[in-house]
C-alpha cells in the first residue's frame, strides 16, 4: 500500500472521524461495562478491551471506519471459563484467540466464510440478540417496581430522544438522566459499583499468571477456538456491512490478522477478547466516520472518560444498563427474518431455527454455527442427490438405454440403483451419462454394481457420454470395488 | 421549466404511483428523470445478512426498483437509476441541492403515527430542506 493511500485512510476525513469517534466512545462505555458483567468480570476488563482493541485495530485493521471492542457474542462464550478457572485464564485464552485469528488471516481463511450460509448468519445474529436479552433478566430478580420503571424510562429516552437531536447519542442521555434520577431518588437499587470494581488508571502490560503447561492449553484451547471463529464471523459480517454502507472495498484477510493482533495485545493488557461490533460500526458511519482515525479517537476518548469520570460511572444503576442492553438486543435481532419466514424455502427456515435453538440451549454461538452449517450441508446433499433416470427401449426390445441426469455421489447412488430394473430380459444395456457427473468412489462403485448385476443375467453393459473428469475418475478407481475385477 | 426531475423511491407500491406523476411532469416539460433509491444503515445490515455476495445483493436491490423502472420503461422519458447510501432524508436533500434539479417528486409514505413519531417523515424533511420545488404525492 502506498503512502498516499495510508494518508487518505487516516486523514481523509478528519472532522467527520473525530466527531463520530467521540460519539462512538460515549456509546461504547455502557456496552463495554454491560458485556463485562455478562462475562462475569470487573467492568475494567471490558473497558480495557474496548480501548486496546479500538486503538490497535485502527492501525492494523483491514476495514477503515469499522469499530471493534468488547462484544456480547464474545462475552457469552467466556462465561464458563471465567466461572470455572478465573480471570487469568481468560487473559491467556484471549491471547491464544488472537494467535489463532492471526493464523486464519495469514493462511487466507477469510474465504472459508462462504461455507457459512446466510440462514446460519441470520440465526447467529438472532440467537445473539436473544442471549443478550435473556442475560439481562437476572438483573430484574428480586427488584421492586422502581427497577421496571427506570428500565422503561431508559428505553423511552433512547427511542424518543433522537426526535429532538441526533447530535448526542440517546443512550448517553438516557444513562445520564436515569443515573441522576437514581442518585437523587435514593431508591437503593443496584449500581455498576455493586457488581465490580472500576479503577481509574491506564491498562498495564502483564503476563497472565497461569501455569504454562499442556493442561492449561487443553483448558483454554476450546474456548479460544470458539472465540476466534465467532469473532471472525462477526467481524467479517460487520466488514461487509461497512463495505456496503460506504460503497467501498476492504481487505478481509488483513482484517482477520488485525483482529488477531488486537486480541493478543488486549490479552496482555488485562482485557477480554473482542471483535467488530455491528451496532457501533453502523453508528460510526452514520455519524460521518469512515477513516482509521475514527476508531483511534473512539478508543482514546473512551479511556480518557473513564479516567476522568470513573467515580460517576460506578453510580450508573443497573436499570439504565439493562435498558441499553435491551435496546442493543432489539437492534441486533433481524426482524425481517421473522416477517419473511413464511416466504423462505423451508430448509432455510429450518437451518435458521436450528441455529437459534442450539445457541439458546448451549449458550454457545460457535455450536449453533456448527449445527447450522452441518444441517445445511445435509439439506444441500439431499437436494442435489436427486437423480433422474429415463428409460428408452431400442432394437425391438433387445436393448435398453438409461439416460441418467444428475450428480452421482455417495448420497445419490442408492436413488440411482433403485431406478434401474435389473431383472429386465434384454441383450444389451446402455447407460448414458452425458448429463451426469461422477464425484467419488461411491459413484464408481455404483457403476461397477450395475455392470455386475446385469452380468449375472448375461446382459452386456456399456457406459456412454462420460465427461472428461468422470472418465478420469472411473479410470483411476474403476474396478477396484468390484470383487471379480476386470 | 421542469427539465431535471429527481424521483425519490423506496421501492414500495406507493412510490410507483409517484413515478406516474414524475413521468407526466417530464412529458409536459420535455424533461428527464433521475430515480434515487437510498439504502440506510439498517437496510444495509439486512441486505448484507440476507444475500450471499455482492453480486446477488446488487441484483436484489435492482429488483426493488423494478416496479418504478417498468413504469419508466413504458414511457418515452429519458431516465437513469441511482442507488445512494445514507439516511434517506439528508441524502436526498444533499443529492438534490448539489445537483442541478428543477423538481423533486416524492411519495408521502403510509407510516402509522408511532413510526412517524420515531422515524419522522422523509418527505417532510425533504420538502423543508431542498432548494427546488417539491411534489409530494399523496
Amino acid at each position: 500500500m502506498n503512502l498516499q493511500n495510508i494518508k487518505q485512510q487516516w486523514f481523509g476525513n478528519i472532522k467527520g472521524d473525530v466527531l463520530s469517534g467521540i460519539v462512538v466512545a460515549l456509546a461504547l462505555i455502557p456496552e463495554a461495562i454491560a458485556f463485562s458483567i455478562i462475562a462475569g468480570v470487573d467492568p475494567m476488563v471490558g473497558l480495557y478491551a474496548s480501548f486496546c482493541i479500538a486503538v490497535v485495530i485502527s492501525f492494523v485493521g483491514g476495514r477503515p471506519g469499522m469499530i471493534s471492542g468488547a462484544t456480547g457474542a464474545m462475552a457469552l462464550l467466556m462465561v464458563t471459563l471465567v466461572a470455572d478457572h478465573g480471570l487469568q485464564y481468560l487473559f491467556a485464552a484471549t491471547v491464544l484467540t488472537g494467535i489463532l485469528q492471526i493464523l486464519f488471516g495469514v493462511f487466507k481463511l477469510a474465504a472459508v466464510m462462504k461455507f457459512v450460509p446466510r440462514s446460519v448468519m441470520v440465526g447467529f445474529v438472532n440467537a445473539l440478540a436473544i442471549l443478550i436479552f435473556t442475560s439481562q433478566l437476572q438483573h430484574f430478580e428480586g427488584e421492586s417496581w422502581v427497577m421496571y420503571a427506570l428500565v422503561a424510562l431508559t428505553l423511552a429516552i433512547i427511542y424518543l430522544f433522537p426526535r429532538i437531536t441526533k447530535a448526542i447519542p440517546s443512550t448517553l442521555v438516557a444513562i445520564i438522566i436515569v443515573t441522576a434520577v437514581a442518585i437523587f431518588g435514593d431508591f437503593g437499587i443496584r449500581t455498576v459499583g455493586d457488581l465490580g470494581n472500576l479503577t481509574q488508571q491506564l491498562p498495564v502490560f502483564l503476563i497472565p499468571s497461569i501455569p504454562f503447561s499442556l493442561e492449561t492449553l487443553m483448558i483454554i484451547f476450546p474456548y479460544s477456538l470458539a472465540l476466534a471463529i465467532v469473532g471472525l464471523l462477526e467481524s467479517l459480517l460487520t466488514a461487509n456491512i461497512v463495505d456496503d454502507m460506504t460503497d467501498t472495498e476492504s481487505d478481509k484477510n488483513k482484517e482477520s490478522r488485525g483482529q488477531g493482533i488486537a486480541n493478543v495485545v488486549t490479552g496482555f493488557f488485562g482485557g477480554m477478547a473482542g471483535c467488530a461490533m455491528i451496532g457501533q460500526s453502523v453508528i460510526n458511519v452514520k455519524s460521518g466516520g469512515n477513516g482509521r482515525l475514527s476508531s483511534l479517537v473512539a478508543g482514546v476518548f473512551l479511556m480518557f472518560l473513564i479516567i476522568a469520570l470513573g467515580g460517576v460511572v460506578v453510580q450508573i444503576p443497573m436499570a439504565a444498563l439493562a435498558g441499553v442492553m435491551i435496546m442493543v438486543s432489539i437492534g441486533t435481532f433481524d426482524w425481517s427474518s421473522l416477517r419473511n419466514i413464511h416466504k423462505l424455502p423451508r430448509t432455510d427456515a429450518a437451518v435458521m431455527l436450528i441455529t437459534v435453538i442450539t445457541v439458546v440451549a448451549t449458550h454457545d454461538l460457535s455450536k449453533g454455527v456448527l449445527a447450522g452449517v452441518l444441517l445445511s450441508m445435509v439439506f444441500f446433499a439431499a437436494k442435489i442427490s436427486k437423480v433422474k433416470v429415463h428409460e428408452i427401449v431400442a432394437l425391438q426390445g433387445a436393448k435398453k438405454v438409461y439416460k441418467i441426469e444428475g450428480q452421482i455421489f455417495f448420497a445419490s447412488v442408492n436413488d440411482l440403483l433403485d431406478k434401474i430394473d435389473f431383472n429386465d430380459d434384454v441383450k444389451q444395456v446402455e447407460v448414458d451419462l452425458s448429463n451426469a457427473h461422477l464425484w467419488d468412489d461411491s459413484a464408481i462403485g455404483a457403476l461397477d454394481k450395475i455392470e455386475m448385476k446385469f452380468e449375472q443375467n448375461d446382459t452386456e453393459v456399456v457406459y456412454t457420454g462420460l465427461n472428461e473428469e468422470s472418465k478420469h475418475l472411473k479410470k483411476r478407481i474403476g474396478g477396484l470395488s468390484k470383487a471379480s475385477g476386470h | 421549466m421542469f427539465k431535471n426531475i429527481l424521483l425519490a423511491t423506496d421501492g414500495s407500491e406507493h412510490s410507483v404511483r409517484s413515478a406516474d406523476h414524475a413521468i407526466q411532469l417530464a412529458e409536459n416539460f420535455d424533461g428527464r428523470i433521475e430515480v434515487v433509491y437510498v439504502v440506510d444503515g439498517q437496510t444495509s445490515k439486512q441486505d448484507v445478512l440476507h444475500n450471499t455476495d455482492k453480486y446477488e445483493l446488487e441484483q436484489n436491490r435492482r429488483a426493488k426498483v423494478q416496479g418504478v423502472k417498468e413504469v419508466l420503461e413504458r414511457s418515452n422519458v429519458e431516465y437513469q437509476i441511482n442507488i445512494l447510501h445514507g439516511e434517506p432524508g439528508p441524502t436526498i436533500v444533499d443529492h438534490t441541492n448539489s445537483g442541478n434539479f428543477d423538481c423533486v417528486v416524492i411519495g408521502s409514505r403510509g407510516l402509522n403515527n408511532l413510526q412517524t413519531m420515531i422515524l419522522g417523515s422523509v418527505s417532510h424533511k425533504v420538502a423543508k430542506r431542498v432548494e427546488c420545488p417539491v411534489l409530494i404525492v399523496k
